[in-house]
């Protein structure tokens, strides 16, 4: 079956001002349909990069991204994005419900069926109370509720989150990671999550790409086969967890002294998962 | 990056210039009205060379100058003031609100009938119109004094002095350098108004009587000169205001309405 | 209860003193440049009859508008395309800095040369001198929306029309209305400048026509009608942008309280 997403020999370069920055170098990976892929790496990997040029926000130098057989050259309607700014991201002068109609104003929908979906995203994230405030009277993690319900809302194929919890304290975290994950069940959708948490990437995925330092290529693809049924408490102290995690960091802290081509062997590097 | 953009920028003043030119010759416009570049040009260096023309640009300047030293000095005062003692803030907030958005023009009939031509009918109508734009931004200054900054001056038994001193005008002394620098801007418009109408000695006047005289590219001449001084005079007092507030993480701009 | 009556206090308060103390000092005056303030207000309906309301105050009051309404619509447009396009923005600078520095009432007598001295040549004037602060506020404005809310837009193909309706104009809203409040103080200081120039009827005529047969009182109650009229004006002003700018006000105060 052919993959929903796939990214291959992606590259990116930075040129300006005499220098010449290289971010990512060949990054190659799919996503099936309904997976919930994490990327995780060392800081300064080029992790928002690589988001960015699959959600087609950025021009990739070489490579390409294809979503369903097509290749991406801007942003697909098939793709929402959350941005870990949750801030800057939602429109202050619109209410809640207003943010969350907006990009389903671009779809020919009609308004009793834009309504449903807002209605109904909104509960998905709790926060069917909160239509008629302004995004600037709601908590952070509220605010990014309500992105990550203009996301569900827009019905993409594949939803990307960059870093969305990063910017929200450690126990809003915890609820947010199990609100992705139950809307991952239930709506059986593809999310591609990027984050530099490695326990976070651990909890949430169904698989784990690890980057490499920059110039980024991957380092390694593992999944992880906790059992679906995930919780904050139980899973986080199950010993295949913690096996997982300390696996995961020992692969970034190898990234980070710019030890990856060599450590690890050469097959990793395909689309193949390697069964751990 | 920087480069580009100022060569863009001399590249659009020169095909303005060019405009300015062609357009009248090629007769789009009546070249009686809209006197092509040249012309203006030649009667700017006309101008420059005439006596009489440095003498009302001397006048204009003198009457700018003292009316926004004074209102600067008013303005500054009766802001700290206001802000110091309690309870004259709310007590005033009505009388501001009133008189702020009077327009200083109308005070120009009063000001011919007191004192005909003379500098201070200049200074009358400078002073009024720059001294709310000085009160005003030092009133937001004010307001904007951290309040933890406050007690603990207080607590270290700072008296009303010192605490003004140190606390009170650090906060708002950017604040004044921006009605200082609006009030600057002001002050220039409002002393060649008074010129222009009342005929008080200055560029104003010199505009009108080119404008009676029908000497029409003298006219342009002098409103170049004009906007050439007002340019001089926001770029200077953006400067200024720059270099004394070096220091200040000023992340306010003109948006407070 | 009590707060109100306070906060009713503070407000009457200084004005009534300085009315008060105005009344009082001028009372007994013989100058003749300062009538009593009983005389003024004795004069004032005298003078501004309904009649006079009609043929004076609402010719300056359309005018007014008029010249502000085309300011604002052609502000905005520009300064809407200048701001969105940063080399567009680098080569117009010096030249919108030169205009907009020149001072607005210098543009009457050569308005004049081509506009003659009916209600064109005012609208005009008044429209010269409003769009400067408009432009320029509105290419701030929409130079400075947020980068990450534009990519947001871009993310859900919201552009062309959408993107500047429901984002960029909204974003520079704060900016533009600043620009707008200026352009009012400009607007009512050309259209008086422009009737006192050369007019036939309007407030500014009226007053210099008092000032010029020394008709003082009524002078007077020219400058009180000029001062109200600005007050007015304001206030409306401000009505409005409470309005439409209520969000603005509010996140500003919620990332006060935050601080």
């Amino acid at each position: 079956m052919h993959a929903l997403l796939v990214v291959s020999g992606l590259k990116k370069v930075y040129e300006g001002s005499g220098r010449r920055v290289e971010a990512v170098r060949d990054l190659t990976f799919t996503v099936e349909a309904g997976e919930l892929v994490c990327l995780v790496g060392p800081s300064g990997c080029g992790k928002t990069t690589l988001l960015k040029c699959v959600g087609g926000l950025l021009a990739p130098t070489a490579g390409q991204v294809q979503l369903a057989g097509k290749p991406v050259s801007g942003p697909p309607p098939g793709m929402a994005f959350v941005f870990q700014e949750y801030g800057r991201s939602l429109f202050p002068w619109m209410r809640v419900g207003e943010n969350v109609e907006l990009p389903l104003k671009q779809k020919d929908l009609g308004k009793a069926r834009r309504k449903e979906l807002v209605a109904d995203a909104l509960e998905s994230v709790g926060l069917s109370d909160a239509a008629g405030a302004y995004p600037w009277q709601l908590s952070g993690g509220m605010q990014q509720r309500v992105a990550i319900a203009r996301a569900l809302a827009y019905e993409p194929d594949v939803l990307l989150m960059d870093e969305p919890f990063a910017a929200v304290d450690a126990q809003t975290r915890a609820d947010l990671e199990d609100l992705v994950r139950r809307l991952w069940r239930e709506r059986g959708m593809t999310i591609l999550f990027v984050t530099h948490d490695i326990d976070e990437a651990v909890y949430l995925g169904e698989r784990v790409v690890v980057l490499s330092a920059s110039p980024t290529v991957v380092q390694e693809q593992l999944k992880v086969d906790l059992p679906d049924e995930r919780d904050q408490l139980h899973t986080r102290v199950a010993p295949r967890f913690a096996e997982l995690r300390t696996h995961v960091y020992e692969q970034i802290q190898a990234a980070k002294r710019g030890t990856p081509q060599d450590a690890v062997p050469s097959d990793v590097r395909t689309d193949t998962p390697p069964p751990r | 990056m920087k480069g580009l953009n100022v060569a863009l920028g001399a590249a659009g003043l020169t095909v303005f210039l060019a405009l300015g030119e062609a357009v009248p010759r090629l007769g789009l416009v009546n070249e009686d009205f809209f006197p092509p570049t040249s012309r203006i040009a030649s009667a700017l260096g006309d101008e420059l060379s005439d006596g009489a023309f440095w003498t009302a640009l001397g006048d204009t300047l003198t009457g700018w100058a003292i009316g926004l030293a004074i209102a600067v000095g008013a303005g500054v005062v009766v802001g700290v003031l206001v802000s110091i003692v309690p309870y004259l803030r709310e007590a005033t907030a009505s009388t501001i609100e009133f008189l702020r958005p009077i327009p200083s023009v109308a005070l120009i009939p009063l000001a011919v009938l007191l004192y005909g031509t003379e500098l201070r009918s200049v200074l009358l109508l400078v002073v009024y119109a720059s001294f709310w734009q000085v009160l005003i931004q030092t009133l937001y200054g004010v307001q904007d004094v951290d309040p933890v900054a406050e007690e603990t001056a207080r607590s270290y038994g700072l008296g009303t002095w010192a605490r003004v001193r140190h606390v009170l005008w650090p906060t708002a002394l950017p604040y004044v350098m921006t009605g200082v620098r609006l009030a600057a801007a002001v002050a220039l418009i409002l002393a060649i108004t008074a010129e222009l109408v009342i005929g008080a000695p200055g560029l104003g006047q010199q505009i009108a009587v080119a404008q009676t005289s029908q000497a029409v590219p003298q006219m342009y001449a002098l409103i170049v000169v004009a906007g050439v001084l007002g340019l001089l005079i926001n770029v200077g007092a953006r400067t200024v205001e720059r270099r004394a507030l070096a220091w200040h993480q000023s992340v306010r701009g003109e948006v407070t309405v | 209860m009590t707060r109100v009556l306070l906060r009713l206090f503070f407000v009457l308060a200084l004005p009534a003193v300085l009315v008060a103390v105005w009344w009082t000092a001028s009372s007994g005056s013989t100058d003749p440049f300062w009538p009593p303030l009983r005389t003024i207000l004795k004069t004032f309906p005298d003078v501004w009859t309904a009649d006079r309301l009609r043929t004076d105050v609402r010719p300056s009051i359309v005018r007014l508008l008029a010249g502000f309404a085309t300011a604002a619509v052609v502000g905005v447009a520009l300064g809407t395309v200048i701001g969105s396009y940063r080399r567009v923005r680098a080569l117009c600078e010096p030249v919108l800095e030169f205009l907009r520095a020149v001072p607005p009432p210098v543009l009457v007598p050569v308005i004049m040369l081509f506009a003659g001295i009916g209600d064109t040549m005012k609208i005009v004037v008044i429209a010269s001198g409003c769009v400067w602060p408009i432009l320029l506020n509105t290419v701030e404005g929409v130079r400075a929306v947020d980068s990450v809310m534009l990519e947001t837009a871009r993310s859900y193909g919201i552009t062309g029309v959408a993107r500047l309706r429901s984002l960029v104009l909204r974003s520079a809203s704060p900016q533009i209305f600043a620009g707008l409040r200026q352009a009012l103080s400009i607007g009512i200081i050309l259209m008086v400048i422009s009737e006192m120039f050369a007019a036939s009827n309007g407030i500014g005529f009226t007053v210099v026509q008092f000032q010029r047969s020394f008709a003082i009182p009524d002078m007077w109650t020219g400058i009180l009608v000029l001062g109200l009229l600005g007050f007015l004006l304001s206030v409306v002003f401000q009505l409005v942008e409470r309005r439409v700018l209520g969000w603005y006000h509010g996140l500003r105060a919620s990332t006060r309280r935050s601080q």
